[in-house]
């Protein structure tokens, strides 16, 4: 049997949505490199719905898998479905990881969220901003 | 396809080979049988124990066959502990990039009651013999260093850790599992009392090996049973394996010098292509190695993805990150030498085997490089190193 499904091995080989968005709407950065991942994620958000996402990833096969599956996952879905990814769903669309793996999806899933809370945080900021300047 | 795992395990040779499969068809007697088709394997198996013997310079009677290195490290230090117990001693040095079947060995035996000093490796990846002398006391049963390491391949000090051993009255075993058929092994000049060997790695059959003991070292058994190996481990030998083992292991000894010359010259233009890359690092002492070891560490990528990449383009190699050990640390070896887990996660074993070409070397480089260059273009330590954000480890 292989290490790895054949879709975490395409979303490995071939990972989608890689890259940075210059001046993203939300930006987050889970994981450390002890302990050998670091997720880093970046949102393009217009209306509430997530027009673009990108990522970088230091990590093995499993957690540059996961990254790539989540960004599918949430593109161009709206804000509010986007926050309601699980770790679960992407190891599932990634047709299962290995037990002692399934802490890549994890981290996914923590990445997406902190991207997330660092828009929401951006988006009061703006809004407080707003109120100041009229 | 360039097979760069030979640390690993290794591709038995044709006459290894030849000789098992013979020896299962028409040599199957029981060598413990009194009739004739037994007694010719019982012919096979002590031509076999001579045959090793030869090779590392011990008598016959001082090798017991066993299932491979693993046995080998736990009987050897398991007998070296029962018989420090008997004179009250129960201290024994080790170090601390050991294998896992002597590092394991010893936790059990620290549950026991006994204390285990495990002496620095240094950032060379070497014991030094002046601190291993230092560490000896009066209750010190048992030193066991490995000959050479199996993930930065060094090569330790060992005629002179040994010569110390013997000043003091202490056994010296050593873990010989990388360096038998690799480098020149003599116990008698090593002063060596128990050395642990495994068929795999020189060309042999796997579940094979072997253990030395010097004569007057009293064993003890980890497999009760019948009489066989002179009592010292029980069960029906393994005879096709162990003829099998021999046959590879007076190959390797026959062609030792050539192949470790051409070994070499091949390692070293490897070591300098890797090298090219920026903030690599070559693991353990550059010329105090084994002839096909390299072994690097890449800053700003996992090693995991990096063996699955090389896989792809037909390279296997290995690697000591967390991801490839199944636990959350990166490789012992590599945090005993002082790499800490940021850069620890990032490394490539490369092991070589004794065809290996100029060209394939070359592959190699191209292709760990292009591995190397993709992995970093979308890691976030790399970008965080490259924009300044943290100073660059290596």
């Amino acid at each position: 049997m292989a290490l790895y499904s054949e879709k975490v091995m395409d979303h490995f080989r071939n990972p989608r949505n890689v890259g940075v968005i210059e001046n993203a709407d939300g930006v987050g950065e889970v994981g450390n490199a002890k302990c050998g991942d670091i997720m880093k994620m970046y949102l393009k958000i217009d209306d509430d719905v997530i027009s673009d996402v990108k990522f970088e990833t230091f990590g093995c096969g499993s957690a540059i898998a996961s990254s790539s599956m989540a960004t599918e996952l949430i593109k161009g879905k709206p804000v509010s479905e986007a926050m309601q990814l699980t770790n679960k769903a992407v190891a599932e669309a990634l047709d299962g990881l290995p037990d002692y793996k399934m802490h890549c999806s994890v981290l996914a899933e923590e990445a997406i969220r902190s991207a997330l809370d660092d828009y929401y945080k951006k988006k009061a900021e703006n809004e407080i901003r707003d109120l100041h300047d009229r | 396809m360039i097979y760069a795992d030979n640390a690993a395990t290794t591709k038995m040779s044709s006459r290894a080979i030849e000789t098992m499969v013979s020896l299962m068809k028409e040599t199957f007697g029981n060598p413990s049988s009194l009739y004739t088709i037994g007694q010719r394997a019982k012919e096979v198996l002590e031509q076999a124990r001579k045959d090793v013997a030869e090779v590392i310079g011990a008598d016959p009677r001082e090798i017991l066959f066993t299932s491979g290195g693993s046995e080998a490290d736990n009987q050897a230090i398991i007998s070296a502990a029962k018989i420090g117990e008997k004179k009250g001693k129960k201290h024994i040095i080790s170090s601390a990039f050991e294998h896992h079947a002597v590092l394991h060995t010893l936790e059990k035996l620290k549950k026991e009651g006994y204390e285990i000093t495990l002496l620095d490796v240094h950032e060379d990846g070497l014991v030094r013999p002046e601190e291993l002398e230092a560490a000896i006391r009066e209750d010190t049963c048992l030193v066991t260093i490995m000959y050479a390491n199996n993930e930065i391949g060094t090569i330790q000090p060992i005629r002179e850790i040994g010569a110390i051993c013997r000043k003091h009255g202490v056994l010296f075993h050593t873990d010989a599992v990388q360096a038998i058929a690799h480098v020149p092994v003599n116990v008698v000049d090593d002063n060596i009392d128990l050395l642990s060997s495994s068929a795999h790695k020189f060309h042999g059959p796997k579940g094979v090996g072997f253990l030395y003991a010097k004569k007057g070292v009293l064993l003890s058994n980890l497999i009760e049973g019948g009489a066989q190996e002179r009592g010292k481990r029980a069960g029906t030998e393994n005879v096709p394996g162990i003829a099998a083992m021999a046959a590879a292991l007076k190959e390797a000894a026959e062609h030792l010098e050539e192949n470790s010359e051409k070994l070499k010259k091949r390692r070293d233009q490897l070591i300098a292509g890797l090298r090219e890359i920026p903030h690599s690092a070559l693991n353990g002492d550059e010329t105090r190695r084994l002839p096909g070891n390299v072994n690097f560490c890449f800053e700003g990528i996992e090693g995991e993805s990096l063996l699955l990449l090389l896989d792809d383009k037909g390279i296997s190699a290995s690697s000591g990150s967390a991801c490839t050990s199944g636990s959350l640390d990166p490789s012992h070896v590599l945090l005993a030498i002082g790499r800490v887990h940021d850069v620890a996660h990032g490394s490539l074993r490369l092991s070589l085997g004794e065809d290996v070409t100029e060209e394939q070397i070359h592959e190699i480089i191209q292709s760990v490089k292009e591995v190397v260059e993709y992995l970093r273009s979308f890691s976030p330590i790399w970008r965080d190193l490259m924009a300044g954000k943290k100073p660059f480890i290596l």
